[in-house]
C-alpha cells in the first residue's frame, strides 16, 4: 500500500461528504444576500463593492408594497385557518380512536403527495365553475388545503406526548370541557400551536403556484417577483426583496423550532410528575 | 370515560345505546376530525373529480360540450409534442428522485448514527433551506449556473476552464440540479425516521457473526430502512413531475416539462378539457412509474439479502 492510499484511509469521508452536502444546500440561499448588497446591476464575480441602494429602491415601490400587504393578509388568514383545521385533526388523531382514522389522515395529508400544479388547476376549475371571482380569498382557500398537512404534522408531534390523565383529573374536579381545554390542555400545547402558525405563515408567504393561478389581479409577493424576473434591470431590487423574505422566513422557522422543542420538554415533564 | 363504563352502557336497549354512541370515543373522534376532513373533501377531492369529469368533455369556444369523449386523451397520448413532454417529465422526475435519495441517504445515516445529542439541530439545519422561498432558490441557481455566473467565474479563477461554459444553464441538467436541491430535506426526513427505528443490536449481531461493515449495511441496515427509502422516493418523484417554476426559469428550450403545457391550456390555449386530460394522464403515468420503481427496489433488496 502506498503512502497516498494510506493517507486516504484516514480522511473522515462521511463528515467531509456531509460538509459538502451542506455547502450545496446553503450556497444558493447565501448568494442572494451577497448580491443584494453588491454595487452592480449584474450578478457576477468579482463583487463591485458594498451598497444598500437596492434596499432603498424598495421603500418607494408602491406596487411592491401592495403585494407585500396582500401577502400579509393571505399569510395571516392561511395560518389561522390551517392551524384551526390542523388542531381539529391532530386532536382527533392523538386523543381518540375511531374507524377510518388512517384513511382520514391519509386523505388530509394527500396534498403533500400530489404535483402542486394539479392541485392548482383543479382548484382553479372548481372556483371558476362555481362562479367565484379570483381574489385573495381564493388564494387563502387554496393555500389552506396545502398548509393543513404541515400544520397537522407539527401539531401531532406536540399533542402526542400529552398526558390524558391531566384532563381526566380536571373533569373529575368539576371543570367543564371548555374550561379544561383553556386551563389544562392549552397551556401545555400552546407552543405547538404557535409553532404551527409560524410554519404555515412561512409556507404561505413563499408559496407561488397556487397564488399564481388563484390570485387574479391581486398579486402576492412571489407572484410580484415572478413578474419582475422578466426584466434583467430589476434583478437587484428583487434580490433585496428576496433577502428580506429569506431573513423573515428563517427567523420565523427558528422561533417555531424553539417553541416546538419547548412543547416536547413540557409534555415530557408532565409524564415525569408522580 | 373508561372502557368498562362504555361496555356497560352499550348493553342497554336501543335508544340509550344510540345516545351512548354519540358520547363514545368513536363519535367524538369523528366529530373532531370532520371539519378538516370536509374541508379537504370540498377543496381537494371535489376539484379532482371535476378535473376528471372535464377531461371527458369538449370545449366549443366559450361553451363546454358535455358529451362523453376520449378525444382529449387521444390527443394527450398521441400528439408528438405532449408525448415528448411526458417522456421528459417522467425521465427528469425519475432522475431527480434517484439522485436525491442516493445523495441524501448518507446524510440521513450520519445524523441517525453519528448525530449524538444534536440530532434535532441537524434535522433543523437540513430543513431550513427547503422552507425558504422556492422561487428565490430557483432564481439563485440561475445566478449560479449562468454564463457569467458563480460556477463559471469560479472554474475560470481556478484555471480549470479558460472561457465560460454555456452548457450549465437552460437544459435538463440544470432542472435536475435545481430540483435535487429543492427536495433534499423531503428525502432525508423519511429515511432518517426509518433509520431511527433500526434495531442497533441487529447490526452488532451481523458484525459479530462475521459480516464486514459494508455487508452488514447491505444485509441489515438497508433492508430495514427500505420503508423510509420508498416514501422518500414517492414524496420526491410524484410532485416533481408537475414542477412549473424550475423548467421555466432554468430549463430553457430543452428543459420544458408537462406543467408548462398544462398551464398553457388554462391561459392562452384556453382548452380546459385538454388541460384536464393532460393533468389526469400525468398523475396516472407518474403513479405507474412510481409503482414500478417501488417494486424494483423491493425486488433488488430482497435479492441482496
Amino acid at each position: 500500500m502506498t503512502l497516498f492510499t494510506q493517507r486516504l484511509r484516514f480522511i473522515p469521508w462521511l463528515p467531509v461528504y456531509v460538509a459538502v452536502y451542506f455547502l450545496f444546500l446553503y450556497l444558493p440561499i447565501l448568494l442572494l444576500p451577497v448580491f443584494s448588497f453588491n454595487n452592480a446591476a449584474t450578478t457576477t464575480f468579482p463583487l463591485a463593492g458594498f451598497t444598500t441602494k437596492w434596499y432603498g429602491t424598495l421603500a418607494g415601490n408602491s406596487v411592491m408594497m401592495e403585494a407585500a400587504w396582500n401577502s400579509l393578509i393571505v399569510g395571516i388568514s392561511v395560518s389561522l385557518l390551517s392551524t384551526i383545521l390542523g388542531i381539529c385533526a391532530a386532536r382527533a388523531i392523538t386523543r381518540y380512536r375511531f374507524r377510518g382514522q388512517r384513511a382520514a389522515t391519509g386523505f388530509i395529508m394527500a396534498p403533500l403527495f400530489l404535483p402542486e400544479i394539479i392541485v392548482a388547476v383543479s382548484l382553479l376549475m372548481i372556483v371558476l365553475a362555481m362562479g367565484v371571482e379570483l381574489s385573495l380569498f381564493t388564494v387563502i382557500l387554496g393555500q389552506t388545503v396545502f398548509c393543513v398537512p404541515y400544520a397537522m404534522s407539527v401539531l401531532v408531534s406536540g399533542f402526542e406526548g400529552f398526558d390524558r390523565s391531566l384532563e381526566e383529573a380536571s373533569y373529575d374536579l368539576g371543570e367543564t370541557a371548555i374550561g379544561t381545554f383553556r386551563r389544562v390542555t392549552l397551556p401545555v400545547v400552546a407552543p405547538a400551536i404557535v409553532s404551527s402558525l409560524l410554519v404555515t405563515f412561512t409556507i404561505s408567504l413563499d408559496e407561488f403556484i397556487l397564488a399564481f393561478f388563484l390570485s387574479g389581479t391581486e398579486p402576492t409577493l412571489p407572484v410580484y417577483i415572478w413578474g419582475q424576473l422578466r426584466f434583467a434591470a430589476k434583478l437587484p431590487g428583487v434580490l433585496a426583496l428576496g433577502t428580506i423574505m429569506l431573513v423573515a422566513s428563517i427567523l420565523m422557522l427558528t422561533l417555531a423550532e424553539i417553541l416546538r422543542r419547548r412543547t416536547e420538554r413540557r409534555t415530557q415533564m408532565a409524564h415525569m410528575l408522580p | 370515560m373508561t372502557a368498562a363504563a362504555f361496555g356497560a352502557v352499550a348493553e342497554t336497549p336501543s335508544p340509550p345505546r344510540r345516545r351512548a354512541w354519540m358520547r363514545s370515543e368513536e363519535a367524538r373522534g369523528l366529530a373532531m376530525v370532520s371539519p378538516t376532513f370536509l374541508y379537504a373533501l370540498a377543496l381537494l377531492f371535489l376539484p379532482v373529480l371535476i378535473v376528471i369529469a372535464y377531461s371527458f368533455w369538449t370545449q366549443n369556444y366559450l361553451d363546454i360540450d358535455r358529451t362523453f369523449t376520449l378525444e382529449n386523451y387521444r390527443q394527450a397520448l398521441t400528439e408528438p409534442i405532449y408525448r415528448d413532454l411526458f417522456v421528459r417529465s417522467l425521465w427528469i422526475s425519475l432522475t431527480v428522485s434517484i439522485v436525491t435519495v442516493v445523495f441524501s441517504y448518507p446524510v440521513a445515516w450520519f445524523i441517525s448514527f453519528h448525530g449524538g445529542v444534536h440530532k434535532n439541530l441537524w434535522l433543523f439545519l437540513v430543513t431550513v433551506p427547503c422552507w425558504t422561498s422556492y422561487l428565490l432558490r430557483v432564481m439563485s441557481w440561475k445566478i449560479i449556473l449562468g454564463y457569467g455566473g458563480v460556477m463559471n467565474t469560479g472554474l475560470i479563477s481556478m484555471g480549470l476552464i479558460d472561457k465560460p461554459v454555456t452548457s450549465l444553464l437552460y437544459n435538463s441538467n440544470a432542472v435536475v440540479i435545481t430540483l435535487v436541491h429543492s427536495w433534499a430535506a423531503f428525502a432525508i426526513l423519511p429515511i432518517y425516521v426509518s433509520l431511527q427505528k433500526v434495531d442497533r443490536t441487529l447490526i452488532e449481531a451481523a458484525r459479530d457473526l462475521g459480516d464486514s461493515r459494508v455487508r452488514a449495511f447491505f444485509r441489515v441496515t438497508l433492508p430495514l430502512s427500505l420503508p423510509g427509502v420508498i416514501s422518500a422516493f414517492l414524496i420526491v418523484m410524484i410532485p416533481t413531475v408537475g414542477d412549473y417554476v424550475t423548467p421555466r426559469l432554468v430549463g430553457g428550450k430543452d428543459g420544458v416539462m408537462i406543467a408548462t403545457a398544462i398551464q398553457a391550456q388554462f391561459g392562452k390555449g384556453a382548452n380546459w378539457p385538454l388541460g384536464a386530460a393532460l393533468s389526469v394522464t400525468t398523475m396516472i403515468l407518474v403513479s405507474l412509474a412510481a409503482a414500478a420503481v417501488v417494486l424494483a427496489l423491493k425486488f433488488t433488496v430482497r435479492r441482496i439479502k
